[in-house]
């Protein structure tokens, strides 16, 4: 016996290359719809991530913008103007902070570094209170500093990746020439940690010959007030306080309006893909009239055809979303990277989230759009009349 | 569906009138005939004569201008109403099975899948097993797997009149059934339907240009602009 579904399936595959066109056109929209959804959602988790793997809330620096300063941090850039390191001590007794923790950012030019150069990015840390403000950090090789004063170094896991590092190799701080001891290495954290090169705060202060440091991260105490803290450390001489919360607003606001775009784009995409269907399904109905009219005599009612011809749509709809989704599962990681490309500030770790309910979700919305295109399709070929159809002579 | 009187098909005044422009075409003029049950009709006429269209209203694929059709003592067309073609459907999936002179297979189904379409759509009690059967008894037992293109035209009709048999109709209309065939296959086909006719008692109308088939069936009836003249 055969099913109706085997009717249908049976219809597309009559003329093929016409079929696999359109399979095509739903598959790359679908594509492109996930990706962009997944984004949506990855972007933001992503940039959360960062911020909270910063391990403080509010961060205190010289005067300058704040915004360029903070994406500088998130970067593993430098911010190029100094406070005093006794600053620290003003703020850490403030009832509203829980820990404090100075922090002095350096970059050297490296020549060896790409092709051409680059620059070489040093943090550095105290050895006390920035691995409380980080808990999470996992060692792959070794551990943190011997001491403040020590000549070495915790690399992140990429930088070690990069620089081909070991517990126990020596890595040579460009331009001034000083040997740093590797002691530990980092498990991957998925932020711009991974590219870190951790030094000590005395010794990156004695290798650069700055005595003050670039900032100070501050964690704020459970249900403490934030607002409150930040007015106050307003107060304080030449500094500006940043608040990651802000920060991530404003950055938000700047990747929306690209996600807006982008988000039309693929909207046309899949209005183009329906066109598409609609012009696939309809000539196939037209080519077909005499068929639909023979299937009326053999006893179809005009709701069965309907349904026939709604079954090829949801045949190619939902055959061209689950590839197109499918595509996009493979392919994350490309456009992981084509999205690094175009964005002003992409934070670490997955920008492209997809999962399967973000997924079923797109199939949903690609199935639902292709059943409502494929309604007048399925509507002009229930109408058709068997007698109009086969008539050959009076 | 047949009366106690064994009249299968009964039509009283049956008209039909198309409008070509502002020109009124009397395809259909008011004819009047009973087909019994059992009974293989062929009609005969030239092009124009209306053949056609009387078979396609007693086969319900169209409603008359006028006159009214009986079905087994049933009323179908009376009173000058339409019927939709939805109440059109429900009757002939009830009573009859069609073949046309262009087969209408669909190219991508096998033989045995053409057959069982109509089962998809509707399936009369009794009709399992009946596609085997239709095609073990037509002779086509060894092309069940094949699609329609890798089978002769011959073998394309047969296909046909098993998918028209399939949900065991009373009447089996034949609009031209051998208007493709070469003069050796429409002998065959003729000879499948005398045997239907025959052996099963089907109720045959068949719509000819052939005189060697139209004579194969007890009861010849010759159209004339849109008359019957019965020999």
């Amino acid at each position: 016996m055969i099913s109706r579904f085997q009717i249908a399936y049976k219809n597309l595959l009559r003329k093929k290359a016409r079929t696999l066109l359109t399979l095509v056109g739903i598959m790359l929209s679908s594509w492109v719809l996930v990706s962009l959804l997944g984004f949506n959602r990855g972007y933001e988790a992503a940039l959360n991530r960062d911020i909270d793997n910063m391990g403080y809330q509010l961060m205190v620096m010289a005067k300058g913008c704040p915004y360029e300063a903070a994406t500088m941090m998130l970067q593993g850039g430098t911010g190029l103007r100094y406070i005093e390191q006794s600053m620290v001590d003003s703020i850490v007794h403030r009832s509203e902070v829980d820990k404090v923790t100075p922090i002095l950012m350096q970059a050297f030019f490296d020549p060896d570094k790409g092709d051409g150069g680059g620059i070489a990015g040093y943090f550095g840390v105290d050895a006390e209170t920035f691995p409380t403000m980080k808990p999470f950090f996992r060692f792959r090789q070794g551990g943190w500093f011997h001491d403040e004063q020590a000549a070495e170094a915790v690399m992140g896991y990429e930088a070690a990746e990069l620089e081909q590092r070991e517990v126990g190799d020596k890595i040579l701080v460009p331009e001034k020439n000083v040997q740093l001891k590797v002691v530990g290495i980092l498990e991957r954290t998925g932020t711009q940690d991974d590219g870190t090169i951790f030094v000590p705060l005395k010794t990156l202060q004695k290798i650069s010959g700055i005595d003050k440091i670039t900032t100070i991260g501050i964690k704020v105490k459970k249900d403490a007030d934030s607002a409150k803290l930040e007015a106050a450390l307003y107060q304080l001489p030449d500094v500006q306080v940043v608040s990651f919360t802000q920060v991530k607003q404003t950055i938000m606001k700047l990747v929306a309006t690209a996600r807006v775009m982008v988000l039309s784009i693929a909207i046309i995409a899949m209005l183009i893909a329906m066109a598409g269907v609609v012009n696939t399904i309809l000539m196939s109905v037209l080519e077909r009239l005499q068929e639909i009219g023979i299937l009326k005599t053999m006893g179809a009612m005009p709701g069965d055809i309907f349904i026939l011809v709604w079954t090829e749509t949801l045949i190619l709809c939902s055959s061209g979303g689950v590839a197109g989704i499918g595509l996009a599962f493979v392919f994350a990681r490309l456009s992981d990277i084509l999205v690094r490309r175009v964005l002003p500030y992409a934070p670490g770790g997955e920008l492209v989230a997809i999962d399967l309910k973000l997924a079923l979700l797109t199939l949903a919305v690609i199935v639902v759009v292709g059943l409502l295109s494929g309604i007048y399709p399925a509507w002009k070929a229930g109408r058709v009349r068997p007698l109009e159809s086969i008539r050959s002579e009076g | 569906m047949t009366t106690g009187n064994g009249v299968s098909l009964a039509a009283r005044g049956l008209t039909r009138v198309y409008r070509r422009g502002s020109e009124d075409i009397r395809a259909l003029d008011g004819v009047s005939l009973q087909i019994r049950r059992g009974e293989f009709v062929s009609f005969m006429g030239t092009s124009g004569s209306g053949k056609t269209t009387l078979v396609n209203l007693l086969g319900c694929l169209d409603n008359p201008t006028s006159g009214e059709l009986e079905l087994a003592g049933r009323s179908i067309f009376g009173g000058g109403r339409a019927l939709s073609e939805r109440e059109l459907t429900r009757i002939r999936r009830e009573v009859f099975g069609y073949i046309f002179q262009n087969f209408y297979l669909i190219p991508t189904l096998t033989v045995r899948e053409n057959v069982a379409l109509p089962l998809a759509f509707y399936r009369k009690p009794g009709s399992e097993g009946e596609v085997e059967r239709l095609l073990r008894l037509l002779g086509m037992e060894h092309r069940l797997d094949h699609l329609p293109g890798q089978i002769s035209g011959g073998e394309m009709q047969r296909v046909a009149i098993a998918r028209a048999l399939v949900n065991r109709p009373e009447i089996l209309l034949a609009d031209e059934p051998t208007g493709n065939l070469d003069t050796q296959r429409s002998a065959e086909i003729g000879e499948i339907l005398q045997d239907l006719n025959r052996s099963a008692g089907l109720t045959i109308v068949m719509v000819t240009h052939n005189p060697g088939l139209a004579r194969l069936g007890g009861r010849l009836i010759e159209m004339r602009d849109g008359r019957l003249h019965e020999g």
